[in-house]
């Protein structure tokens, strides 16, 4: 099966093998063998995030990943980063609205030693309450560091929060520290037993191991881990917005942020992929519009720039962000921002544009297959998220078919005022602004 | 920039520790005109990582026009003899790739990812970057308001304030007290004479490295160095005298109040040159002290054990020249002096009591055995080699590397703690809020407010 297509460039073929199994317990195992490097990574997808929360108990899915790290019967406290480390290995995780993922990165040699520890915390965790109390302190250093003192991080968590309603979007990843102050070692152990169950989770590996022998090692480990029921989907929608909606922040700042966000398809609609190619457009590079008009030509913004994800289990959000430059206001950086957007609704683009667009999502996508994690990231994203990793199999086709007319059409749909929520942070010290 | 595409929160932060080599499989070549050529000739993907190294590092400027280094560098491609600012990025964007200058204080790289078949014409634009850059006045002074902007928007990260100051404070009159980008007054004093200047005697392709990663054979990587290059004109070597480091003869706080919920805070002093032969013994004891991420002494009782921390490092940076030890870290504002004293504890249980014989281990098994994770891609590759080159450590480098980490002792981990770090002559800086942090307040030791503007 090839996970990316063949594609025109040079006489490379860029098809490689992947494998899904899925396990007697449940757990879908993803094979891809990439032989260029003695190494390989081994991730543990978890389907669950932020997405799963509920209210007063945000933050439970990231507080949920750190006691991961706090030991088993089988291993205490501490061991398992000595473990790795000592085998001359790297491991991580981290937590997003959709997923929770785990990782090891190692010499091929010494990959099975993933496999027991993996399976050992996923079947056996101990939430010891003195840790979980330590830990939870360690989570509110976090967000203090991320959030609470970084302006931009700080505006961003408004956005959701006032995009979103009634979507567990609305809250961040890693709680209202609130929340945090309330969780208990109880909530830990019942987030445990109903989603980190071999039937919710799956385990990608890449690089350089043999598939055929590998698959025995894996299923020797992780089949003993008992399937369990599975997890209550999510079922709660958000409503349609019905108009703009506009918010202020109060920070101090050196400088006022403008973020706008407008609520997008996800994977599941082919729009994605004029949405795609309109963001590279728009913002990737020193010749993408926002870049040579605002920053370059006109001298207005200091920054600016896009993010659209389209990976995502439910409604994707387009955003803009910018920031003025000195002496510039953040309404006449907004404004020159919402003109970008009118450009493209009112004046076709042209053949140029769009191909350099398109050449820029493919090289990329070519160029990230030197990384086994990067690729291993983005199967684990597309698996957690419900895309499945079929979904590269289409993708640079998807994307060259995009047409002038399909970026006008999805600009015209959903950069519209009414899906619109516009979020300012302004300096007390800068209310001129 | 803002990278917020993958919207993700890391249970921790990456580990950066210092690189380790490999025995790489490398050609080395030389050009006509002076350049190091490498090579490492990898097939399994059309693309060809190129990276450059000039010495041309912000070591060689001068105090009144700090940043000067930094600026040449970011203009190089916003105008060449032959193409526009405009131009250049149009051509960059069309490949789908990018150009990518990253100043540093030793030296500067250049580097951009290309695939095979757009390899010649990625090169044509990479060295017309690089030979006939022009600085036109206009990009000159666009840059500089930039550069401006971004010196002010780095106010809102007390990381980054924290840095500037300890640097300040422990170089003396070393170029490397000066922050890399200069600062609202040496970058205003920056003319375009100044960088056309820079540009001629420090741009020299003797001593330049280039590096090739990838789908490309040694008489490819020959043909195009020359082809490419060879029209970059080789001119005499600088070779700057700097002052050492005076000795910090006591503990020198430095308090930055700003309205914020932690205090981040940087402690150490000057540390060694790269060359130092004791960096092997100190990379093993920083690893135990508190290089070694997750399992190190500091991560282990600051973070694991009291819940004080949730990112806290030690590191020795090893320059061309004398360097830093620096531990850093960020607390609620009420725990930053008990963080403070724990960091110290931990270096004084380090110079007191010689480490056990399975911290001993674990490091010197982590440091050798982690090497294949240094080079998995064609980026970290080509980095290597570039690095391995500029300290003239050799091709077979890391079994020599291997060789010293392992002859490593629990005698020698204290005889290099006793005589690189010191708890009791340090400079700590402080950023937090101080009506809650109360730095130094029952501690005694003199609190001397920063001298520099600050927000």
């Amino acid at each position: 099966m090839a996970l990316f297509p063949a594609v025109s460039h040079g006489k490379e073929n860029l098809q490689f093998s992947l494998s899904e199994t899925v396990l007697k317990n449940g757990l879908k195992v993803i094979l891809v063998e990439e032989h260029k490097a003695p190494v390989a990574t081994v991730q543990v997808w978890y389907k669950v995030g932020s997405r799963n929360e509920v209210t007063g108990k945000t933050g439970l899915s990231h507080l949920m990943e750190h006691m991961m790290f706090k030991g088993t019967p089988k291993y205490g406290k501490g061991i398992f980063s000595r473990l790795v480390q000592k085998n001359g290995g790297n491991d991580n995780a981290f937590t997003a609205q959709d997923y929770t993922a785990y990782f090891e990165n190692f010499s091929s040699d010494r990959i099975a030693l993933s496999f027991d520890l993996e399976s050992d915390r996923m079947g056996h965790l101990s939430i010891d309450p003195n840790e979980f109390q330590l830990e939870r302190n360690v989570v509110k250093e976090e967000r203090r560091m991320r959030t609470d003192d970084n302006p931009f991080d700080f505006l961003s968590e408004q956005l959701y929060a006032q995009a979103f309603i009634a979507h567990p979007y609305h809250s961040p990843i890693i709680g209202w520290m609130t929340d945090l102050d309330h969780l208990t070692r109880q909530d830990i152990f019942d987030h445990y037993k109903k989603y980190y169950l071999p039937n919710n989770a799956a385990l990608v590996m890449v690089g350089d191991f043999n598939s055929k022998t590998i698959l025995p090692e894996i299923q020797k480990y992780f089949e003993p881990v008992p399937a369990g029921p599975v997890p209550p989907p999510v079922q709660i929608e958000e409503p349609e917005q019905k108009g703009e909606r506009r918010f202020i922040v109060k920070k101090e700042a050196q400088n006022p942020i403008v973020l706008i966000g407008f609520k997008a398809p996800n994977f599941k609609e082919a729009d994605q992929y004029p949405l795609t190619v309109l963001g590279a457009l728009i913002s990737t590079g020193k010749s993408s519009r926002l870049y040579r008009h605002l920053v370059y030509e006109k001298k207005i913004a200091l920054e600016t720039g896009t993010d659209y994800n389209s990976l995502s289990a439910d409604p994707a959000f387009f955003l803009f962000y910018g920031k003025p430059q000195a002496g510039k206001t953040v309404e006449a950086l907004e404004a020159a921002i919402l003109s970008e957007i009118d450009l493209i609704k009112t004046v076709p683009i042209t053949e140029i544009e769009l191909q350099k667009a398109k050449n820029q999502i493919e090289t990329q996508f070519i160029l990230s297959r030197d990384s086994n994690f990067f690729v291993a990231m983005q199967l684990g994203i597309a698996e957690s998220v419900g895309a499945g990793v079929h979904y590269f199999d289409t993708y640079l086709d998807s994307i060259k078919k995009v047409s002038a007319e399909d970026i006008q059409r999805v600009a015209r749909k959903y950069l519209s005022p009414d899906f619109k929520t516009t979020g300012v942070l302004l300096p007390p010290s800068n209310e001129k602004n | 920039m803002f990278n917020r595409s993958l919207g993700i929160l890391f249970c921790f932060l990456f580990i950066s520790l210092n690189p380790v080599w490999g025995a790489i499989p490398a050609k080395k070549i030389e050009t006509a005109n002076g350049i190091t050529v490498l090579l490492v000739e990898t097939h399994s993907l059309p693309m060809v990582q190129v990276d450059l190294l000039v010495r041309a590092g912000s070591i060689l400027d001068s105090e009144p026009k700090a940043g000067l280094a930094y600026l040449t560098a970011s203009l190089l491609e916003e105008g060449t003899k032959n193409r526009s600012s405009k131009q250049i990025a149009d051509e960059w964007d069309a490949l789908g790739t990018e150009f990518n200058a990253s100043p540093g204080s030793d030296y500067v790289t250049f580097s951009s990812k290309l695939l095979k078949k757009d390899l010649e014409k990625g090169l044509t634009l990479f060295s017309d970057i690089l030979i006939n850059p022009q600085f036109p006045e206009e990009e000159v002074s666009r840059e500089k308001t930039e550069l401006l902007g971004h010196l002010d928007n780095e106010k809102d990260d007390p990381e980054t304030i924290a840095a500037k100051a300890f640097d300040r404070a422990i170089f003396g009159k070393h170029p490397y007290h000066q922050p890399l980008e200069g600062d609202e007054e040496t970058i205003k004093r920056i003319t375009r004479e100044d960088i056309v200047r820079f540009y001629q005697t420090a741009y020299n392709p003797r001593g330049a490295i280039l590096a090739f990663v990838g789908d490309l054979t040694e008489e490819e990587a020959k043909t195009y160095a020359e082809k490419y290059f060879r029209l970059w004109n080789p001119k005499p070597q600088i070779h700057s005298k700097n002052p050492l480091p005076p000795k910090i003869d006591k503990k020198e706080i430095m308090v930055i109040d700003k309205d914020l919920t932690q205090t981040s805070i940087i402690l150490g002093h000057t540390g060694i040159p790269r060359m130092n032969p004791d960096y092997y013994s100190l990379l093993v004891m920083n690893y135990i002290l508190g290089g070694g991420g997750f399992s190190s002494r500091m991560m282990t009782n600051i973070r694991d054990n009291k819940g004080l921390v949730y990112g806290l490092f030690s590191h020795f940076d090893s320059r061309l020249e004398t360097g830093s030890f620096e531990v850093t870290l960020q607390t609620k504002n009420s725990s930053a002096n008990e963080a403070i004293s724990e960091v110290l504890n931990e270096i004084r249980k380090m110079r007191n009591e010689p480490v056990s014989p399975v911290e001993l281990q674990e490091a010197k098994d982590y440091l050798i055995g982690s090497f294949p994770l240094k080079m998995d891609t064609h980026a970290k590759l080509a980095g290597i080699l570039i690095y391995q080159e500029f300290y003239g450590l050799g091709l077979d480098y890391f079994d020599k590397y291997a060789q010293r980490i392992k002859k490593v002792t629990a005698e020698e981990v204290q005889r290099v703690a006793r005589q690189y770090l010191d708890p009791d002559r340090f400079v700590l800086v402080a950023i937090g809020k101080q009506s809650e942090a109360k730095i130094g307040v029952n501690q005694s030791i003199s609190i001397q407010k920063e001298k520099t503007k600050q927000p």
